[in-house]
């Protein structure tokens, strides 16, 4: 649905973002993940149309957004940061406005109706964009990039400013949508992505640094699986009956209760699930698990690893260069 | 296009824009055509009041163009118009002919009043009248389009405003320095610049095609370069 290649885009000689390349496919809920300034809102605009890109293509639909921008923008609805809206109109007004901006062809009162509808604006429809919330304002926004029924739906940080109840709202409108749209999410909220989006983008200094399925993150990203148990089993025994099993690679006692119950941490090798092995070893040793947690990391750890990971490698490559210019 | 002219039309009157443009205009050139026609006497000469209604444009014509681009570019709906409208020269043109629209009806319902006591108390020349009613439409629509222009270059509708007034001022006055000039080729290039000088043709009855092709040029010279300015962020 939404294939971007090489895409970059330079501001003076700074990069904005730098040689971007990913497809999105129909039906899926994409996060765009990333710090503030990281190339997020560049990469959205430059697919709506907004900006153009200093080199690169973004196709909507088979339709390239500069070459063929009027295909190409009756396929995407986009709410930016900032909700575009005229604050004297009323909402109906408003709708009707893109509706006929966009040239649809759809029957407006009943387009107009079904899109209030499913955004839970309808008691609003008659009253002045001005006098409504924040909440509203930004359902008002959303409604106005559904106008037209696109295919594609982006939404640029679409909870920002919002109270906790609003923006628990918001999300639970856009996994709606995720139903019947292809969706981009950008956000620097990292349980929002985790909540809505099938997968997640990670953007840094305008690189895509990471580009995984969102139940894959935890362990596509930290490599190492981490397992944390409680046994009642004499401790070296137990240690030793673990360390034994295919695919440990570490263990380690955390904590001894007393009652003969310790708690043990396990590390696994990249992709091997030791659950299992574990707990058939201790039921044929006669120790009773007692509980067992797999430890992924929390996504806020995660997103800081990726992060950081791109900046001593890139680091990493300046002092490279460096040394090489210095011998030279 | 037509959304946009729409929409605009209907901002002219939810705002007060539009109310204290028709208050403006139809006051002061009521007031302006008593002046140099019927209560000029023997000195009374319509063809001065189409000229000094010119110098009217320079409060009226800013007040309708200021912020038909600056306001989008300041609450950001420029964004909403550039990623939903097919093009954006229709933008450019829905706004150019909502300010146009404001203006051209005030004028010519204005014009068309005012020519009523001509009829009863004098003997008007019509095709004279009527020229002059055209050529002060077509000096209205090229300001109109640098107005758009202006407006376009920035966020401040005042900013914008004071541009267009400033543009506006120059314009009219322009043949006037030609006066204070010795070289020839000097004072025709001004003379041919000035929108007062342009429009005089007209009101001596005369289809002056240089002119009507200058108005034309100017109009679309400055709401190509509006598209173009509105669209800069894309390439910038």
């Amino acid at each position: 649905m939404i294939k971007v290649t090489n895409l970059t885009k330079k501001y003076g000689d700074r990069y904005a973002i730098d040689n971007i390349s990913f497809e999105v496919n129909d039906g899926e809920v994409v996060g765009f993940l990333g710090p503030n300034g990281a190339g997020k809102t560049t990469t959205m605009n430059i697919i709506t149309g907004y900006i153009s890109s200093t080199s690169g293509t973004a196709e909507i639909d088979g339709f390239d957004i500069l070459e063929n921008p009027t295909e190409a923008k009756k396929q995407i609805g986009y709410l930016p940061e900032f909700p575009p809206l005229y604050l004297e109109m009323t909402v109906n007004e408003y709708l009707g406005f893109i509706y006929d901006l966009k040239k649809c062809t759809l029957k407006k009162k009943e387009h107009i109706d079904e899109i209030c509808r499913v955004v839970k604006i309808t008691d609003a429809q008659k009253r002045l964009i001005k006098n409504l919330s924040k909440g509203y304002r930004q359902r008002v926004g959303i409604a106005g990039a559904l106008v037209g029924n696109p295919k594609v739906v982006i939404f640029d940080e679409p909870t920002n400013g919002l109270d906790p109840r609003q923006i628990i709202d918001i999300r639970n409108l856009i996994k709606k949508l995720g139903e019947d749209h292809t969706v981009i999410l950008s956000t620097h909220i990292l349980s929002e992505v985790k909540t809505i989006c099938d997968r997640i983008l990670i953007i840094n200094e305008g690189k895509l640094v990471a580009d995984t399925k969102t139940d894959n993150l935890e362990s596509e990203i930290k490599g190492k699986r981490k397992l944390d148990i409680k046994v009642d089993g004499p401790e070296s025994q137990v240690l030793s009956t673990l360390k034994k099993i295919p695919g440990v690679s570490f263990v380690a006692v955390e904590n001894s209760f007393g009652d003969g119950v310790s708690s043990y941490l396990i590390e696994s090798q990249d992709d091997v699930d030791v659950r299992k092995p574990v707990f058939y070893a201790m039921a044929k040793a006669g120790w009773p698990i007692v509980s067992m947690d797999y430890l992924s990391g929390n996504i806020e750890d995660i997103f800081i690893s990726v992060v950081d990971e791109d900046d001593e490698k890139k680091a990493a490559e300046a002092v490279e260069k460096s040394t090489k210019s210095d011998k030279k | 296009m037509w959304a946009v002219y729409k929409r605009e039309m209907r901002s002219y009157f939810t705002s007060l824009v539009g109310y204290v443009y028709y208050a403006i205009f139809f006051l002061v050139s009521a007031f302006l055509f008593m002046q140099y026609t019927v209560q000029a006497g023997d000195k009374a000469n319509v063809a001065n009041y189409f000229t000094i209604i010119l110098y009217l444009f320079i409060v009226t014509i800013p007040l309708i163009t200021m912020k038909l681009v600056s306001e989008e570019l300041k609450l950001k709906t420029d964004q909403l118009l550039i990623t939903s409208a097919p093009s954006i020269l229709g933008v450019i043109l829905g706004k150019f002919l909502a300010a146009f629209t404001l203006f051209g009806s005030s004028f010519i319902v204005s014009s068309i009043i005012y020519y009523i006591p001509l009829t009863m108390y004098g003997t008007p020349n019509t095709a004279k009248y009527f020229a002059s009613v055209f050529a002060v439409l077509l000096c209205g629509m090229a300001f109109i389009s640098i107005g758009i222009f202006i407006s376009s270059l920035t966020e401040n509708q005042f900013i914008a405003a004071l541009g267009t007034i400033v543009v506006i001022v120059i314009l009219l006055l322009i043949g006037n320095l030609g006066t204070y000039i010795n070289s020839e080729f000097i004072r025709t290039i001004l003379s041919n610049i000035s929108f007062s000088a342009r429009y005089g043709n007209f009101a001596n009855g005369i289809m002056d095609y240089g002119s009507l092709f200058y108005f034309l040029s100017i109009s679309a010279l400055f709401l190509f370069l509006s598209t173009k300015v509105f669209e800069r962020r894309r390439w910038m």
